[in-house]
């Protein structure tokens, strides 16, 4: 790996590159679904190639090729240049990625069990008792489980003098229940939806998730939607379980907070941010109670490692304090635009992809709450439970989430159970009216792995710490 | 003289060859490989100048293997004799470690009608070719006064799946895709095109549609939400079809009671046709599915009546019928996809769908579409791009963009007018969809 690594930055600097970095990257996956008592698909992709990064006259050029030999090297880095000079035509201020970054070493994700070396059969039989405690309640149309397990193994090299290798290790699992009627689609899933929850570590982490423990309850809950009343429409306080509350942080505070998209690099896609330079150190982001941290050191978070795909070191950073906005995820090339210094966020989907600011872990802090205490201080309002639909604008201000579960909450207690819930509401606004944030004993890591950004698409695996939290006068049961 | 840059694949008999090898190897009953190799290139632009420029090519080998009624797959991206070995040994070892289960029939052979998909000045674009292109875009933006952003990508690939009843299908393909928004202080446009040859993307024409659109969409103030009669340009009306799509053309979808189809039933306005064909030269065409499957013509909507389903192999067996050619690559737990859609036009032209709306919304394009309900079809997204008021038959003013939740087949009951000219949209990731724009009656804006 290393003379490949070496060839192709020989071969760049040769070629004119003022700086160039490689990635080789070798990744195998295996997913494992189980639907309805029957295993429904295993599969293992392998998949391994190397990328070279290129700045030549000062613009960028990349080229990515999955053959890895000497010759190839060289094939790849003349595309990569030769792609420079034409990004050099028609480039506007020439790329200052500031200080130079000359990280060396090795970084393992923690494991207490390679998920590789435990038997399929162990996986399957998991699933299927989880399957089986679904399929125990009546009602239930659809039962779905599943896991994934990664390894990535990478290396990456610079011009610098950067030279890091990293071994990653991902799993996650998750179980749905579906209970249909001819008007209605209701889901249940555990721990979180959208398949799985997932996370930096080893086997160790599904098995910490006792799926089969939950699959009954889940299955129950479902069902009992399909006759649950349509979740009213009006200006109530919303309670958010800790799952909802990071897929919050996730859309209206990780992607605007991205220094890329700030620079407009996203617009034509994904979007630019309505917390542009100005804004920063003055903006009241949201009330006090609002922390928000950019966190790759957190154990078991998604979006830890040792060195981002530019090689700078695994970091923690405020993005929130107290309410107040005060800092950017950010690249080399960005955050030399500000006169600072990367906070290590660069992340590519693989050999073939440029990185691109993604987010690390970035959470809400805890507070001092406990979800049954702000639900015993609420008179009128929703509690809402697990992410059904997720919908933001291009600015990141103007957004509408759903739930799978919620509960009306009258004078302090939890009542009927809904169906169909959505809020809505405007970033600032709904931060600021945040008054309770629970405690270290209900905060936990949410892995999130399908984070859609860059054209070509990429999809980044990233986490959020997240615990219940409680905002007012929030608009809630907006469905025609 | 120009300097070519072809892109490349291996050649069709080697990859045949390795196919075979792979299928004579395999210890197993039945056994699919499925190639899929492509190079690929792409220009992004950003603030008038480019930003991000990139070139891959990669190849993937997936292999299912069938044993003893269990299945299991496997894949990898190299074409030598070890990365054959192994992604057979791996995709046989999980068959092997695995309880018996429902296995997904192989399809026999089965004569697929050749489509044509592929331009030779597309897989031999340069990065020099996108850069002019892009900078044409730029530099007209610029002269407006205003920013350009997006992409140009091209790319060529070919498909192949063979298994061991005989199948060996075969299509090489292109494409050719940019989009822009073209941004000013107070508001922005949007436009894309998309082709199998590079040389039918024209820069001055897409420039001229987005500056203009942006230029109309400077200032936009607010409406109020509630209920307005609609303009869906093209880019919009894609997108909700491609929901359509996923929410309930599916017979699995059906089969497990979540699709809003209802056979047999008035789902939409009268004037609304919708179908799913393979085999039609004027979408991204494809002679065979990721099953090895012939591509059928599926019609799904007719005349507003829900009238059709696609399916595989698994769901086919499951309702004693055949397959109709809309297979995706295996383990496919999601069902049958119509990838290749098209709406039946009407006969207004585009501009005059306007002409007697007495207060309307023109929408060029949503954004973030979510499904919220989708047994009642209905979705949530926002407005982006492009939003305006429209008042007693002409476009008066731009509006801030806005949130819209919405059934879709309600919007399609109200379906008032058809624009008589379609456009293609490729999708980000699979297929395309032909559609003209459309006048609703109603359309529920939220916030």
């Amino acid at each position: 790996m290393k003379d490949l690594a070496d060839a192709a930055l020989n071969a760049a600097q040769l070629k004119g590159a003022s700086y160039a970095d490689v990635r080789l990257d070798e990744r195998i996956q295996q997913d494992i679904t189980v639907k309805n008592g029957q295993l429904a698909a295993v599969s293992d992709d392998a998949s391994e190639g190397l990328g070279v990064r290129v700045l030549v006259d000062g613009a960028w050029g990349f080229a990515g090729s999955a053959r890895l030999d000497k010759d190839e090297v060289g094939e790849v880095v003349g595309r990569a240049i030769r792609i420079a000079r034409a990004s050099a035509r028609a480039r506007t201020v020439p790329v200052d990625l500031g200080p130079p970054v000359t990280s060396r070493g090795r970084y393992r994700t923690p494991v207490e069990r390679d998920p590789f070396s435990v038997p399929l059969s162990e996986k399957v039989e998991l699933l299927l008792r989880a399957d089986q405690a679904m399929g125990s309640v009546k009602g239930v149309t659809i039962r779905e489980g599943s896991m994934e397990f990664i390894r990535q193994k990478k290396v990456f090299a610079s011009t610098d003098g950067a030279f890091t290798e990293q071994e990653l290790f991902e799993s996650g699992a998750g179980i749905e229940a579906t209970a249909t009627s001819p008007e209605e689609v209701q889901n249940r899933s555990y721990p979180n939806s959208f398949g799985r929850h997932q996370g930096a570590g080893g086997y160790e982490y599904v098995t910490a998730l006792q799926l089969d423990r939950h699959g009954q309850r889940i299955g129950e809950e479902a069902v009992a939607l399909l006759s649950a009343p349509q979740c009213p429409s009006g200006v109530k306080t919303l309670i958010l379980d800790a799952s909802q509350v990071a897929l919050q942080v996730h859309e209206s505070c990780g992607h605007p907070t991205e220094l890329d998209r700030v620079f407009g690099m996203e617009a034509a896609y994904a979007g630019t941010s309505f917390m542009t330079p100005e804004k920063l150190n003055h903006l009241r982001y949201g009330s006090p109670r609002v922390t928000i941290t950019a966190d790759a050191l957190t154990p078991t978070g998604l979006g830890t490692f040792g060195w981002d795909d530019e090689g700078v070191p695994a970091q923690r950073s405020f993005l929130i304090q107290e309410g107040l906005f005060v800092g950017y995820l950010t690249s080399r090339e960005t955050a030399s635009v500000l006169g600072q210094q990367s906070n290590g966020t660069m992340r590519a989907d693989g050999w073939n992809r440029i990185p691109l600011i993604r987010m690390t872990n970035v959470s809400l802090q805890p507070g001092d709450a406990t979800l049954e205490q702000m639900i015993a201080e609420t008179k009128d309002g929703v509690y809402m439970e697990t992410n059904r639909s997720w919908s933001i604008d291009d600015k990141r201000l103007n957004f509408q989430f759903g739930t799978q579960l919620a509960y009306e909450i009258v004078d302090g207690k939890r009542g009927r159970m809904f169906k169909n819930a959505t809020y809505a509401g405007i970033t600032p606004e709904f931060w600021n009216s945040c008054d309770a944030v629970a405690g270290t004993s209900e905060w936990r890591v949410w892995g999130l792995a399908n984070c859609g950004k860059g054209q070509p698409p990429q999809v980044a695996h990233v986490a959020h710490g997240a615990a219940p939290a409680r905002f007012q006068n929030v608009k809630v049961g907006i469905l025609k | 003289m120009k300097s070519m840059e072809v892109a490349r694949l291996t050649d069709q008999g080697e990859l045949k060859r390795f196919m075979q090898t792979l299928l004579e190897r395999s210890p197993a009953q039945q056994t699919e490989v499925m190639l899929t190799e492509w190079d690929s290139a792409l220009t992004r632009f950003a603030n008038n100048g480019i930003h991000q420029n990139v070139a891959e090519r990669n190849v993937n080998v997936r292999v299912r293997a069938v044993k003893d009624g269990k299945t299991g797959v496997a894949s990898i991206n190299q074409m030598n004799e070890a990365a054959a070995a192994d992604v057979l040994k791996r995709a046989v070892a999980i068959a092997d470690l695995q309880p018996k289960s429902e296995v997904v029939p192989v399809p026999g052979p089965a004569p697929v009608r050749p489509v044509e998909a592929w331009s030779d000045g597309t897989a031999a674009a340069t990065p020099e070719e996108r850069a002019d292109f892009v900078e044409a875009i730029c530099v007209q933006a610029g002269r407006a006064g205003l920013k350009a952003f997006g992409a140009f990508s091209t790319s060529a690939g070919q498909l192949a799946i063979a298994n061991s009843l005989g199948v060996f299908h075969h299509q090489h393909s292109t494409q050719a895709t940019v989009n822009s928004v073209v941004m000013g202080d107070a508001g922005s446009g949007y436009a894309d095109r998309g082709a199998i040859d590079v040389s039918e993307l024209d820069k001055n024409e897409l420039a001229s549609e987005v500056i203009d659109k942006a230029q109309r969409n400077q200032n936009a103030r607010p409406v109020e939400p509630g209920d307005y009669e609609v303009i869906l340009e093209e880019y919009a009306v894609a997108e909700m079809l491609e929901f359509m799509s996923f929410m309930g053309f599916s017979a699995l979808a059906a089969q497990e009671e979540r699709s809003f189809m209802r056979l047999g039933e008035k789902i939409t306005g009268q004037q609304v046709s919708i179908w799913d064909d393979g085999l039609d030269r004027t979408g991204l065409p494809a002679a065979f599915d990721f099953e090895g499957v012939p591509k059928q013509r599926v019609d799904l909507i007719t005349r507003g009546v829900a009238s059709g389903l696609v399916y595989d192999m698994q769901t086919a067996t499951r309702a004693g019928r055949q397959s109709t050619g809309h297979g995706l690559p295996a383990p496919n737990t999601e069902g049958p996809f119509a990838v290749n859609l098209f709406m039946q036009p009407g006969t207004t032209a585009k501009a005059e769908l306007v002409s007697d709306i007495k207060r309307g919304i023109w929408v060029t394009r949503f954004w973030y579409v979510r499904i919220v309900h989708p047994k009642a079809s209905i979705i949530t997204g926002m407005t982006r791009e492009g939003t305006f008021l429209i008042e007693n038959g002409r476009i008066t003013r731009p509006v801030k963009d806005l949130r819209f939740t919405q059934s879709i087949l309600a919007a399609l009951d109200g379906t008032v007018a058809l624009s008589r000219t379609t456009k293609l949209q490729i999708g980000e990731y699979l297929g395309a969809t032909r559609v003209p724009a459309l006048r609703l009656k109603a359309f529920t804006f939220t916030s």
